[in-house]
């Protein structure tokens, strides 16, 4: 799949000489769901705002379908939507002129039938002519996603697009999200929420500090990084750890009835069927197995830490 | 060019502007009743006539020039930074727009609105005195001119400002006194000679003047002087917006 967008060596310094971007290099695909992870203040939001023209950055090059953004904005910017992170909207404005004016600043003719469509798709039609003061969180959220792709953009970005929105509402949006993607919009979201990341990307890029310190595919990334636990529950506990369970670097819970053994889900040297067998050979009988393996949240802090700590020895 | 977008812009600027039609017209209708109250009945019975004009009608253009100035530059500078105060600018950033047409449908806007409070001030003027125009195409021309050039000096301030208190300091601090000693209500020939010299070099004096001669052949600087003058502003505030704001100084940091 050709890349869509292609951002080189970025670097963004702000006024204050704080450094938001360092040397960046990101590769996003045609029609995929990209996210891009990140703790507060990592450089999401600037780096997006960067792609965008709505801030400058001062070194490297962007390229959306392979035409530099800075040279040929006017047809890159007709191919890009973004949805901001801050509901920011014009309250006294009625939701049919909030989202026609969109339209109207991308060069596009008015196309009331298109808006329609849109406004239903997005349940949106019975509000066109309510002022946005009057409307809910979530539907000021629709409202941003709806200007977003009143000019029918390819390539979407959305900042934390369910950021204080409650759990009914960001399972609509993800919905909302993936029928974008269905419909050949490629999609690249900042996020804090991992569970956002794990429901919705296809590939996942980490950043910290302003650099981006990984980026894989989501399922990839999990196997690679990612951690499995074993847990055996016993009928009668284990009152001493000798015989060929010895060889285990195991933990035993309080009771002494359950074991815990984690392995890394890449590791060719894990036999689980070897350690079943063990359990059973010094005499023990199993009541229970239950498997846990580490979601994409663990595995963000784990690197965001050993990043961190990285930057701390440098 | 991005037709759609610059219209995209006026149209909502000026869609603005028909929310508010009320306060934009009382406003500088009820200003302009009471100048002609105050300084057209109180000092008009002591001053008949300057330069052979009844006084009520040859404060009229200095009256007009006073609110154009002031409206331009507070519609301008409202109209561009209230979008930054709200963060809305960012869609204006991210659309295919450049810094020109950005500025032509801010400042086109701006402008528009000015000539129509400028057009209802006439109006207004002739309930109280006889409004004569010897070149309307000269008096068209200073308004239509001073309109831009003062909506491209708003527009700056709304770059630049910081806070709703930033839109009005230039406008209070250097607008209104400049147009007040700049021969509104008076000709400058009235005052004493060091007070002649120092009046030109407020730039304010060229636009009444020449404005005023669009009305009653009358002036206190040649109509050349004034017409470089404004076009002089005019120039430099399109070089300063250029420069800075295709640049993205401020907006884009």
């Amino acid at each position: 799949m050709k890349n869509i967008l292609e951002i080189n060596n970025v670097t963004k310094f702000y006024k204050n000489s704080v450094k938001a971007l360092e040397n960046v290099n990101l590769n996003i695909k045609e029609g995929e769901i990209f996210a891009l992870l990140g703790p507060n203040g990592a450089g999401k939001s600037t780096l997006i705002n960067s792609i965008c023209g709505i801030v400058n950055f001062n070194t490297g090059t962007i390229k959306i379908n392979n035409m530099d953004i800075i040279k040929n904005y006017r047809t890159t910017r007709k191919m890009t939507g973004i949805v901001p992170q801050e509901l920011n909207l014009e309250s006294f404005e009625t939701v049919w002129n909030n989202v026609n004016y969109s339209r109207g600043l991308f060069g596009k003719k008015p196309d009331h039938n298109y808006i329609e469509k849109l406004l239903k798709q997005l349940s949106l039609w019975d509000k066109k002519d309510n002022k946005i003061k009057e409307l809910s969180g979530g539907m000021k959220r629709r409202v941003l996603i709806a200007k977003a792709l009143s000019h029918q953009p390819k390539l979407l970005f959305l900042d934390e697009p369910t950021a204080s929105v409650d759990v009914e509402l960001r399972k609509d949006m993800w919905n909302v999200v993936k029928k974008l993607n269905e419909d050949g919009v490629t999609i690249i979201l900042t996020t804090h929420y991992i569970e956002e990341a794990e429901e919705l990307s296809d590939r996942v890029a980490v950043i910290n500090d302003g650099k981006i310190i990984l980026v894989d595919e989501k399922d990839k990334l999990i196997k690679k990084l990612g951690e499995k636990t074993i847990k055996i529950e016993l009928f009668e506990p284990i009152e001493k750890i000798n015989g060929k369970l010895s060889k285990y670097n195991f933990t035993l819970d309080q009771t002494n009835k359950i074991i815990s053994h984690t392995y890394n889900l890449n590791s060719n040297t894990t036999d689980i069927a070897e350690l079943l067998n063990d359990v059973k050979k010094d005499g023990y009988e199993i009541k229970d197995i239950n498997t846990e393996q580490s979601s994409l949240e663990e595995i963000f802090i784990k690197l965001i830490k050993e990043n961190n700590n990285e930057l701390v020895r440098n | 060019m991005n037709w759609y977008g610059i219209k995209a812009i006026y149209i909502h600027e000026m869609e603005r502007f028909r929310r508010t039609l009320f306060q934009s017209l009382a406003s500088p209708i009820i200003t302009t009743s009471l100048y002609f109250v105050v300084f057209g009945s109180a000092i008009g019975s002591r001053i008949t006539e300057i330069d052979g004009i009844n006084y009520g009608s040859y404060i009229v253009p200095g009256m007009i020039m006073l609110t154009i100035l002031t409206q331009s530059i507070s519609n301008a500078s409202f109209a561009f930074y209230f979008p930054r105060f709200t963060n809305t600018i960012y869609e204006i950033l991210a659309a295919p727009l450049s810094s020109f047409e950005i500025v032509l449908g801010f400042v086109g806007a701006a402008a528009s609105k000015s000539l129509i409070i400028g057009c209802v001030i006439i109006l207004t003027a002739n309930f109280f005195v006889d409004v004569r125009i010897d070149h309307p195409l000269l008096m068209m021309f200073f308004l239509i001119l001073t309109s831009i050039t003062f909506a491209l000096f708003g527009f700056i301030i709304g770059m630049y400002a910081e806070g709703f208190e930033g839109l009005q300091i230039i406008p209070i601090l250097i607008i209104t006194p400049l147009v007040f000693l700049g021969g509104s209500f008076y000709s400058i020939n009235m005052l004493p000679e060091f007070w002649q010299k120092i009046s030109l070099l407020n730039p304010v004096l060229y636009l009444i003047s020449g404005f005023r001669y669009s009305f009653y052949e009358v002036s206190d600087v040649s109509l050349f002087t004034s017409t470089l003058t404004i076009l002089t502003i005019l120039i430099g505030c399109i070089i300063f917006i250029t420069y800075t704001f295709s640049k993205g100084y401020r907006i884009k940091d």
